[in-house]
């Protein structure tokens, strides 16, 4: 935001005067720049970096030992085993989802394509209860395929594959979307160079294909996971809230909340702050290593 | 080896690519594919390589059908226009690629890759940048590394699409001659598309001109830059002034010019066409094809004189005249002359003579 004003105009002066009154007016003048600096500072201070730093200090506000012991609770460590479970299967499914979805769209021209894209933003325009509510129809004893399900012992709702499954639905945009734009501003040629030189399909995928997007599939794939472990909404429908079987880590929160424990309920939610905080850097480290790839190619 | 293209016909949605294209390439031989764009020129090239697939028509390589041979299988090396260089590889691994995707039976050792590499890298004269990416390197090494990449599998034939487009016309000039060069050293079948016709007739053993989707016209460059067959072939050749004549038993009349073209059934137009520098500029009439002309600009600049000229009729024409003749003449602006076509084509209505 820092204006190169000052120096700007210096240089603009070596040359010729005139100059100096085109650059200013494409920058905005001083109050105006302050008072969106203002604004967009104090909102995020106000919604971002305030509840932020709350749940930290709410965790430890009555002492580290009970934040500890919120964090070592038999429940607890069964949210989070449950939480990275439901994270190591969708995840890798959504991955490989996603990197065929954006290659079939990117790449080849099929009737229903644009219907396909539209699709893929389904899980983004519909509210997560809505997904579970689904589900809940479609798998739950009164629900379509119930019965069926009830004879062949198969439990889907209230218990993990229901939630595993409403997990899936709900990420299954991030990978995508990510890829989509990637590959389509890449075009063909370079597979074309590599089936000419004889490689296979595969070989073509693995060499040429994947390198290309592997940024791009890494940020996707980071933002997949953080929305994997943190997804209240839909899984809270599908889930049944059994305590140390059905709860993720987000579930086991709002219980937490609801019997008036509001340290260890912090306790556990700073567990998700983290993981935000590691997401957070994650991309960052990826947008700064893929801005210096695009301006290398460039 | 051989390449024959038959009866090749293409189309994209409602746009006709190619209509009806028979085209031989001979063993050994370097051809231009030359057209505007919109002509085809590389869509042919991409179907001969079998990057694409006629909707009719065949291919043939070495008189084997190759028509629903895929590019894996053509043993064809191709440049393409942008490179297409693998941005996340170095120049070597670029070169090396062809050689690492081979089945494990046929593919060669690390050390042979690596000889071939280098050796490849020398050819195209890179030796020193084998670790750099491709987006370290200038626009015409990045040509030469597509080059040595296609080279790599040693394909027997070796397809360019518009190999120096990218280039400024410094650089083009030079890798132009390199590429001759190196044709001639390997002897490699080698077919390139292009739209400019300097390059075409510099660099190729044999030009195809290509229009519409159609070939115009085939044959060395000197037939077509001096036997041009096609009015569009003429136009698309270089410069070329066009006068609209009247016909008239036999004679075709510009102006008070008259040309002897012979008696044409039902003719009433014709367009003559002549090459500036095949229009000569007199003081005084001496022949009946003789034109009056006024001098309407001058620009000395360069190894000829170009003198911008308007004909009696209003038509606009170019001559272009030597240094020594601009001297003995002394144009001036505004002078009325005579210019006199030495060698011209006549196209009467569309039949030509």
């Amino acid at each position: 935001m820092s204006r190169p004003a000052a120096a700007g105009a210096g240089e603009w002066e070596l040359e010729a005067p005139a100059p100096r009154r085109a650059a200013s007016a494409l920058v905005d003048p001083p109050w105006v720049r302050m008072a969106l600096l203002g604004v967009a500072l104090s909102f995020l201070l106000l919604f971002l970096w305030l509840p932020f730093v709350t749940v930290f200090v709410e965790a430890f506000s009555r002492g580290w030992r009970v934040a500890v012991e919120a964090v070592r609770d038999p429940a607890a460590l069964a949210a989070v085993r449950l939480t990275l479970l439901v994270a190591a299967i969708s995840v890798p499914l959504n991955t490989a989802f996603g990197v065929a979805a954006a290659w079939a769209i990117a790449k080849f021209e099929f009737r229903g394509k644009s219907l396909l894209v539209t699709a893929i933003d389904l899980p983004f325009a519909v509210s997560p209860v809505v997904s579970g509510l689904v589900f809940v129809l479609l798998f739950g004893a009164q629900g379509l395929l119930g019965p069926w399900l009830q004879q062949h012992g198969i439990r889907i709702i209230f218990a993990v594959p229901g939630i595993v499954i409403a997990t899936t639905f709900i990420t299954f945009p991030f990978v995508a979307r990510e890829l989509i734009p990637i590959l389509e501003e890449q075009g063909h040629e370079e597979e074309e160079a590599a089936i000419s030189l004889g490689a296979s399909g595969w070989q073509t995928f693995r060499r040429v294909t994947l390198p290309n997007v592997s940024l791009g599939l890494l940020y996707g794939v980071v933002l997949l996971n953080a929305r994997a472990m943190g997804e209240f909404g839909a899984v809270s429908v599908v889930s049944g809230h059994i305590r140390g079987q059905t709860n993720t880590i987000p579930l086991h929160v709002e219980i937490l909340y609801n019997e008036y424990q509001g340290a260890a309920a912090f306790a556990v939610a700073s567990l998700l702050a983290l993981l935000a905080v590691v997401t957070l850097v994650l991309k960052q480290l990826l947008e700064w290593r893929m801005g210096r790839r695009a301006r290398a190619a460039a | 080896m051989a390449i024959e293209a038959r009866g090749i016909h293409k189309r994209f949605g409602d746009f006709v690519a190619l209509r009806d294209v028979g085209l031989e390439v001979k063993e050994g031989e370097l051809l231009a594919l030359l057209g505007p764009s919109g002509s085809g020129k590389t869509t042919l090239l991409r179907i001969l390589a079998g990057l694409e697939f006629p909707d009719r028509g065949s291919v043939h390589q070495d008189g084997e059908d190759a028509t629903v041979r895929s590019v894996r299988d053509r043993s064809v090396g191709f440049v393409f226009q942008h490179y297409a260089l693998f941005r996340h590889m170095s120049v070597f691994e670029n070169v090396a690629f062809g050689l690492r995707v081979q089945p494990r039976r046929m593919r060669p050792g690390r050390a042979e890759i690596r000889a071939r590499v280098e050796e490849l890298l020398a050819l195209v004269q890179l030796e020193g940048l084998a670790g750099r990416l491709p987006s370290q390197l200038s626009g015409g090494q990045r040509q030469r590394v597509a080059l040595a990449r296609a080279l790599a599998v040693r394909p027997r034939v070796l397809l360019l699409d518009e190999p120096f487009g990218a280039l400024d016309s410094r650089v083009r000039k030079e890798l132009r001659r390199w590429l001759r060069r190196l044709h001639d050293e390997l002897g490699i079948t080698s077919v390139f598309v292009t739209h400019d016709q300097e390059e075409a007739l510099e660099l190729a053993d044999r030009v195809v001109v290509m229009n519409h989707g159609r070939i115009e016209q085939e044959g060395t460059p000197e037939q077509v830059y001096h036997e041009p067959a096609t009015r569009f072939v003429y136009e698309f050749l270089g410069d070329v002034n066009v006068f609209h004549a009247r016909v008239d038993r036999g004679l075709a009349r510009v102006d008070d010019a008259l040309f002897l073209i012979g008696e044409q059934e039902g003719a009433e137009r014709a367009s003559i066409y002549v090459r500036p520098h095949r229009l000569e500029i007199h003081r005084r009439p001496t022949r009946p094809e003789d034109l009056r002309a006024r001098v309407l600009r001058l620009n000395a600049a360069g190894p000829t004189v170009k003198v911008s000229l308007e004909t009696e009729g209003g038509e606009l024409a170019q001559a272009e005249i030597s240094q020594e003749q601009h001297q003995a003449l002394g144009l001036e602006r505004g002078e009325e002359v005579w210019v006199r076509p030495r060698e011209q084509r006549v196209f009467v209505e569309d039949y030509e003579i």
